[in-house]
C-alpha cells in the first residue's frame, strides 16, 4: 500500500487494456529514443519530421515500410507460435538466411522453369528453415539443451555459410566489388506491385500464414497443447502431452515461416543469392520484438510487423538523408522491447484508491469497478 | 618445429581466450545467484565504446578500462531494474540490452570509427617465467596484463564461491532464494549486485577488445563474443575453474581456424567455433548423469516474496 492507493493483482485482462499498454509502451520508447538522439547530436524533432515525411507521407517510402514488414510477417508469426510453447527461438535469423540458400539453390540449379518455379523454391525455403530449427529442437526435447544458445549460434552457422556459397561454389560469373550469385531466372523473380518493390505473393503468403497460426492455436487440439505447454507445463503433462511431438511440430512450422520469409526476400527484392548482411538487416532478431510487442499473438503480428518496418525504413532514410548508421536503429527496437516487458505490471496490477472508510478490502478482487483509471 | 608450433597455438589462444573468459566469468556469478542475462554482448560493445573514447582522449588505456568496466556496470543496472525488480521475463530483458546496446554504440560511436587508438595497452613480459627456455619467450612474453589478470580472477572467484559466506549466499541465492529469504538474506540486493559485477566483468571484456587486442573502434566489434561467453558460462558448469579451461579450448578452436585458413575456405573455418559451441552444450547435458552437473535451480526465475 502506498498512501491511499494499493496494488491489486487484475482478474480478466480484456484486448483494449493489452492494446492500451501496448501502445502506451511504444509511446514512451519512442520520446526515449528522441531523448538519447538528442544526447548524442542528433535533434530529434527535425529528423523525426524527415522521416514522417519520407516513410509515411510518401507513397514510395510507404511501400517500402510495407515490404521491410514482409519478411517480419512471416517470421514474427512462426516465432509467436513457438514463444506461446516457451521455445525461445532467437534463430529466425538463421532459419531465414537457409530459406534464402534453398529458394537460390531452386532457382540457380533446379532446371525448373515457369510457373512451378516460384512455389518449388517457396516449398525448398520452408523445409529448409524448418530443418534449421529442427536440430536445436530435438536438442531441447531430447537433452535439454538450451535452444536459445543453439538457435542463435546457428544464426552465425548460417550468415559464414552463405558468404562461403556466394564466395565459392555459387559465386556470380559477372564479377563486381561484392559476392553474389548469378541472377535469377526471370520466372524465379516475384511480381511486384507497379514499380515498387512489394511482392505481394509474399505478403499474401505471410497474412494466410497469420490467420492458418491463428486458427491452429485457437481451434485445433495442436494448438490447445502448445498453450498448455507454455501456460502450464506441469499440467500439460499431467494430461499426457506429447512434449516431443509437439514441440517438433511448432518449431518446424515457426523456423519454416522463417525461412518463407528468406525466400521473399532473394525471389522479391535481390533476385541473387547475396551477402547476408544486405540480405536481411536482422529481421529474425527484429521479428522477435514483432512476436513480443503482439503479446504473441499471431494476427497482431501482422500490425506489429509494420511498426517495426516502419522502424527499419526508417533506418534507411536515416542513412541516406540524415548520414548516421543503420544500426542505430537498435536503439528504438531495444527501448521498445524494455519498454514492453517494463508494462507487463500494469497488464498484471492495478493500482486502486483504498476509500477512506470502508478501509483496505473495500473494493472486490478482480472487480470491473476500478478499471480504466490508468488504461492506455 | 613441432614444439614451437604448438607453443605459439598455446599463446594466441591465450590472448583470444582473454575477453571469453572475462565475460563467461561474470556471467557464471550472475547466474549463480540466479539472473541469466543475455546482453552480454551488449554490455561488451558499450564498454569496448566507451573504453575507447576516454582512452583516445585521456591517453590513457587503463582509464578506458575503468570507464569500459563502469560502462558494463550501468548497462547491467538496466537488467537488474527490468528482471531482478520489476520481475520481467530474463531472457527478453537480457536480449533487449543486446540490441540496445549494439544499437547505442553505433548512434555514440559514428564518430570514432576507423581510427587507432593513440596509446594502446602493451605487452607485460612475466619475470623469471620469460627466462624459461623454449617456453618463456613464446608464451610469457608477448600477452597482456588482462590475460593474466582473467585467470588469478578466475581462481579468486572460484575461492570465493566455494569457500567464502559471500560465495554461500550467493549460491543459496540462486538453488533457494526463498531459504534464503527466510534465513534472512536480502535476496533482490545480491541479485542485483551479482548482476552489476557481471556487467563490470562484461565491460572489461569489451575493453580488451577496443583498448589491447584489436585498438581500435568498429560498430558491432564484438562479433558474438558475449554469445559465445554465455554459451561458455554453462559448458564450464557454472564453475570459474572450469571457465579457465572452457576459455582455453575455445580460443584454441579459434586460432587453429585461422592457422588452416590457406587449406580451407575462411568461411567454413569461422562457422567452427559456432558449430563447437553446440556440441560443447550437447556434451554437457550428456554429462547430467554425473552429480557434479546443476544449473543453479533458480536461474531464470524471478523471485518474490510469497509467491511462487
Amino acid at each position: 500500500m502506498i498512501g491511499r492507493y494499493k496494488l491489486e493483482r487484475r482478474g480478466h485482462v480484456g484486448p483494449a487494456l493489452v492494446w492500451g499498454v501496448s501502445l502506451a509502451a511504444v509511446i514512451v520508447a519512442m520520446l526515449l529514443t528522441g531523448a538519447l538522439f538528442a544526447l548524442f547530436g542528433v535533434a530529434p524533432l527535425a529528423a523525426f519530421a524527415t522521416l514522417v515525411d519520407r516513410t509515411i507521407l510518401d507513397a514510395r517510402g510507404l511501400s517500402e515500410v510495407v515490404r521491410r514488414a514482409i519478411p517480419l510477417m512471416l517470421a514474427g508469426v512462426g516465432l509467436t507460435l513457438a514463444f506461446k510453447a516457451r521455445f525461445w527461438n532467437i534463430g529466425a535469423e538463421g532459419q531465414l538466411l537457409i530459406g534464402a540458400v534453398a529458394a537460390s539453390g531452386v532457382a540457380l540449379f533446379s532446371g525448373l522453369s515457369g510457373p512451378l518455379l516460384a512455389p518449388a523454391m517457396f516449398a525448398a525455403g520452408f523445409a529448409a528453415g524448418a530443418l534449421w530449427g529442427l536440430g536445436p529442437a530435438l536438442l531441447k526435447v531430447r537433452l535439454g539443451v538450451n535452444e536459445i544458445i543453439t538457435t542463435l549460434m546457428l544464426n552465425y552457422v548460417a550468415i559464414y555459410l552463405v558468404r562461403w556459397l556466394i564466395n565459392g561454389p555459387w559465386k556470380g560469373s559477372s564479377l563486381s566489388g561484392f559476392a553474389y550469385s548469378d541472377r535469377f531466372d526471370p520466372a524465379a523473380q516475384l511480381p511486384t506491385i507497379g514499380t515498387t518493390r512489394l511482392h505481394w505473393p509474399t505478403l499474401t503468403l505471410a497474412i494466410l500464414a497469420a490467420i492458418l497460426v491463428a486458427w491452429l492455436l485457437a481451434r485445433t487440439r495442436f494448438g490447445f497443447e502448445v498453450r498448455m505447454m507454455g501456460e502450464s507445463p506441469e499440467a500439460a503433462r499431467y494430461a499426457g502431452v506429447d512434449f516431443f511431438r509437439t514441440t517438433l511440430a511448432l518449431v518446424l512450422v515457426s523456423a519454416g515461416a522463417a525461412g518463407l520469409a528468406g525466400v521473399g526476400e532473394v525471389a522479391g527484392i535481390h533476385h541473387r543469392l547475396v551477402d547476408p548482411g544486405s540480405l536481411s538487416v536482422g529481421y529474425g532478431y527484429t521479428a522477435i520484438i514483432v512476436a513480443l510487442l503482439a503479446r504473441k499473438n499471431p494476427l497482431g503480428a501482422l500490425v506489429t510487423a509494420l511498426f517495426l518496418g516502419w522502424i527499419a525504413a526508417s533506418g534507411d532514410v536515416m542513412q541516406v538523408a540524415l548520414r548516421l548508421p543503420s544500426q542505430i536503429t537498435g536503439v528504438t527496437q531495444g527501448l521498445v522491447l524494455l519498454c514492453i516487458i517494463g508494462s507487463e505490471p500494469f497488464l498484471r496490477y492495478r493500482l486502486t484508491r483504498v476509500p477512506a472508510a470502508a478501509g483496505p478490502t473495500g473494493l472486490a478482487p478482480g472487480g470491473e469497478a476500478a478499471r480504466g483509471g490508468e488504461t492506455s | 618445429m613441432e614444439t614451437a608450433l604448438v607453443l605459439s597455438t598455446i599463446a594466441r589462444a591465450l590472448a583470444f581466450s582473454t575477453p571469453l573468459l572475462w565475460a563467461a566469468l561474470g556471467e557464471i556469478v550472475a547466474e549463480r545467484s540466479g539472473v541469466v542475462n543475455l546482453g552480454v554482448e551488449g554490455m561488451m560493445i558499450l564498454g569496448a565504446l566507451t573504453g575507447f573514447i576516454v582512452a583516445q582522449s585521456s591517453g590513457d588505456p587503463w582509464l578506458g578500462l575503468v570507464a569500459a568496466a563502469a560502462t558494463g556496470a550501468a548497462a547491467a543496472l538496466l537488467h537488474a531494474f527490468f528482471a531482478v525488480i520489476l520481475r520481467a521475463n530474463q531472457y527478453v530483458s537480457g536480449l533487449a540490452l543486446t540490441i540496445f546496446g549494439l544499437g547505442l554504440s553505433g548512434l555514440i560511436g559514428r564518430g570514432w570509427v576507423g581510427r587507432p587508438l593513440r596509446n594502446a595497452m602493451e605487452y607485460v613480459s612475466l619475470p623469471f617465467l620469460v627466462d624459461i627456455p623454449v617456453v618463456g619467450p613464446v608464451l610469457f612474453d608477448h600477452q597482456y596484463a588482462l590475460t593474466w589478470w582473467g585467470l588469478i580472477v578466475a581462481v579468486a572467484l572460484w575461492f570465493v564461491l566455494q569457500h567464502t559466506r559471500i560465495g554461500l549466499i550467493v549460491r543459496t541465492v540462486g538453488e533457494n532464494p526463498a531459504a534464503a529469504d527466510a534465513a534472512g538474506v536480502p535476496v533482490l540486493r545480491v541479485r542485483i549486485a551479482a548482476v552489476v559485477f557481471g556487467g563490470v566483468m562484461a565491460g572489461i571484456a569489451g575493453g580488451f577488445l577496443s583498448l589491447a587486442y584489436r585498438p581500435s573502434w568498429g560498430q558491432g566489434m564484438t562479433n558474438g563474443l558475449g554469445w559465445i561467453a554465455l554459451a561458455m558460462a554453462i559448458f564450464a558448469l557454472w564453475d570459474p575453474l572450469r571457465a579457465i579451461f572452457a576459455a582455453l579450448l575455445f580460443g584454441a578452436f579459434f586460432t587453429l581456424s585461422f592457422s588452416l585458413q590457406d587449406r580451407f575456405p575462411p568461411q567454413l573455418l569461422t562457422m567452427m567455433p559456432y558449430l563447437f559451441t553446440i556440441l560443447a552444450l550437447t556434451l554437457t547435458s550428456l554429462r547430467k548423469g554425473d552429480r557434479s552437473f546443476g544449473a543453479p535451480e533458480a536461474l531464470g526465475e524471478p523471485y518474490a516474496r510469497g509467491e511462487r
